[in-house]
């Protein structure tokens, strides 16, 4: 019922839209108001913070229905949910938890999350934003990149050091609202693809945050940013994984209805190979994911299997929105035809929450891990 | 204000509907079935009731167990209970047998006005909601696109789209309506209401808890029985005529008069 709802949803009010949205990279204001109306904002958080509650595998087939219909609307959706509303409501004290979750769940209030830095990307422990004590309050001092959500969002999660500790030992994390003294959005960058979400600086010149605004004990920042993300990866999957039946949905149509040499090309067993190798990774990349998001409401560690689902989901996004760009020809390749806003679309989740080669590096770890 | 709502499971319009090879019916395997869309219609007028005057919104469904699913939609969506009449008697049922059942099962409830679908999309009949009201000896209006409450007279006033205008009716309650889809755009159930819904218990009843005699419901009753379903014809390619203005007309004239017979 939860797919059946999200999918009409989806196909009735975000995709008549969503190429008018990429192409005017217009911030889906009302859309985001209707989804909040459904629960779609806080699905992680327990009904009692005014989040839906519902189990990790409904999540992902939420996002997977949303990023059908256009991944950058899920991007702004899934940021929200997997990055800002699941740690605090995973971290965050009891007032924490009452200040900020009903507000992020019913979309009054909507999140970012801050880690990346000018010079720590996949190396994200190494990040220099920092964080000194001042009487009653810390004073973070940093520069914060893609940040998705960046421009619109007033709940950031800010990711800064507090200790003289080297790499993860040393950070702390902190709720900053955008109306603290000193926090600021910086350059927005121009994008390939999901443009109607935002990616902007968040820019900290001595932004002074109440004490009680720190997520978590000092230094465990390092923790909550990696478990986080392994929600997050699972997000990712399900937006790859959206974008990627998208893309096969848009050519079997095709297919189905371009006649060459007489007769329609899904005739033809070089695009009939192509859409075969396109549904099968797509039903591999969809199991992995739901397996990881099983082990994941069974109350397991799931790093691994996040990565993993989000690195094939992510690669078969790619794969298949490239061949269905070369199915639909030269039409596949003008903005009239949506195909070539899934191809640019589907990049970004080779890339955001771990590239592939973090994905990778995750995944070998875990296996190795378990020799020693 | 007590409402009940009946609503009906079918499959779903978009899904490519097989039949069985001996006509009997629709092949049912690997079907989406879901609640018929003029029932959604049916619920959201009932909540937008409940909404503006109180009171509650009962949806009521007969047929097999899977029924329950849509019934579930129904109570996402926010109605507070549903029932479920099931009973392997009820097979090879008409639409009067439906309508008895119904009405049955209605008389049980508090009701101050019943709301149902114009029709189902499965079968087109539009019998049932007509039938249910005589049944019951209420009051209808049938096809309605727009509908007010006057609470102080305790009656409705309804629109029905009809040849050329509008017919307004008013209606004393309790009475029965059945809607058009353009008298609302129903709600998307929403995730809180999709959680509540999996923990509600939906009541099923059998045709002996409602005391409704076998032999007056089920195929025995049945006034009309389905001979045999078949597929509708392929449709036939279009004939291009690619010709000439002047003897393209020609050709069109002779197809007119000679194959078409409307000349």
């Amino acid at each position: 019922m939860v797919q059946s709802m999200v999918r009409e949803f989806a196909s009735r009010e975000i995709l008549p839209a969503a190429a008018q949205l990429d192409h005017s990279g217009t911030f889906p204001q009302e859309i985001l108001k209707k989804a909040a109306g459904l629960g779609l904002m806080g699905m992680l958080v327990p009904e009692s913070y005014g989040g839906t509650g519902m189990d990790a595998i409904s999540y992902v087939v939420a996002q997977e229905e949303l990023a059908r219909a256009s991944a950058g609307v899920q991007t702004i959706i899934t940021v929200n949910n997997s990055l800002v509303a699941d740690p605090i409501a995973r971290y965050g004290t009891e007032a924490q938890k009452r200040n900020y979750l009903p507000g992020l769940c019913n979309g009054i209030r909507l999140g970012c999350y801050c880690l990346t830095e000018p010079s720590s990307g996949s190396d994200a422990m190494s990040l220099s934003t920092s964080a000194r004590r001042s009487g009653d309050e810390w004073v973070l001092r940093g520069t914060k990149v893609f940040v998705t959500n960046g421009v619109e969002a007033d709940v950031c999660i800010v990711y800064a050091r507090t200790g003289p500790d080297a790499g993860a030992r040393g950070i702390s994390a902190f709720i900053v609202e955008k109306s603290f003294p000193g926090i600021a959005v910086g350059k927005v960058e121009k994008k390939l693809g999901i443009k109607c979400s935002s990616t902007s600086e968040i820019l900290l010149d001595d932004c002074r945050v109440p004490e009680d605004n720190l997520l978590g004990e000092p230094g465990i920042g390092g923790k909550i940013a990696l478990s986080t993300l392994d929600g997050g990866r699972l997000g990712i999957a399900g937006q790859a994984i959206g974008i990627a039946r998208a893309a096969l949905e848009d050519s079997v149509a095709y297919a189905t209805e371009r006649l060459q040499f007489g007769r329609p090309i899904g005739e033809f067993q070089a695009i009939q190979w192509m859409l075969a190798d396109m549904a099968t990774r797509i039903e591999a990349a969809r199991l992995l994911m739901y397996r990881a998001a099983y082990v994941r409401q069974q109350g397991q560690r799931f790093t691994k299997e996040a990565s993993m689902a989000k690195l094939f989901a992510s690669e078969t996004a790619m794969w298949t929105t490239h061949k269905a760009v070369q199915i639909h020809g030269g039409y596949g390749y003008l903005q009239d035809y949506a195909v070539e806003r899934y191809f640019r679309d589907a990049k970004i989740t080779e890339i955001y929450e771990g590239t592939s080669e973090i994905q990778r590096l995750v995944i070998a770890r875990n296996i190795l891990k378990t020799r020693q | 204000m007590n409402i009940v709502v009946c609503v009906k499971q079918v499959p779903d319009t978009e899904a490519p509907i097989r039949i069985r090879p001996d006509g009997s019916g629709i092949d049912e395997s690997g079907l989406n079935l879901v609640m018929n869309y003029y029932d959604e219609h049916a619920t959201e007028a009932g909540l937008r009731l409940k909404e503006q005057f109180g009171g509650s919104v009962t949806l009521i469904g007969v047929g097999p167990e899977r029924t329950k699913e849509a019934l579930r939609t129904g109570l996402a969506m926010g109605a507070d209970e549903a029932i479920l009449v099931s009973d392997v008697a009820l097979l090879g049922s008409d639409h009067l047998g439906t309508a008895r059942v119904l009405a049955a099962a209605i008389k049980t409830l508090p009701h101050d006005l019943i709301i149902c679908g114009k029709l189902s999309t499965d079968d087109n009949a539009a019998i049932v909601g007509p039938a249910l009201a005589e049944l019951l000896g209420l009051p209808q209006a049938t096809a309605i696109a727009q509908l007010e409450v006057d609470t102080s007279g305790g009656t409705v006033v309804v629109h029905r789209e009809v040849e050329g205008g509008v017919e307004v009716l008013e209606v004393p309650l309790p009475a029965l309506l059945t809607v058009e889809r353009s008298l609302n755009e129903p709600r998307y159930p929403s995730l809180p209401g999709i959680m509540k819904a999996k923990r509600k218990e939906i009541k099923t009843m059998s045709l002996a808890d409602l005391g409704v005699e076998v032999p007056s419901v089920g195929a025995t009753a049945a006034k009309s029985a389905l001979t045999r379903l078949v597929p509708p014809p392929k449709r036939q390619a279009g004939r291009m005529i690619e010709e000439d203005a002047e003897k393209a007309v020609a050709e069109i004239v002779a197809f007119l008069k000679n194959e078409a017979k409307v000349l």
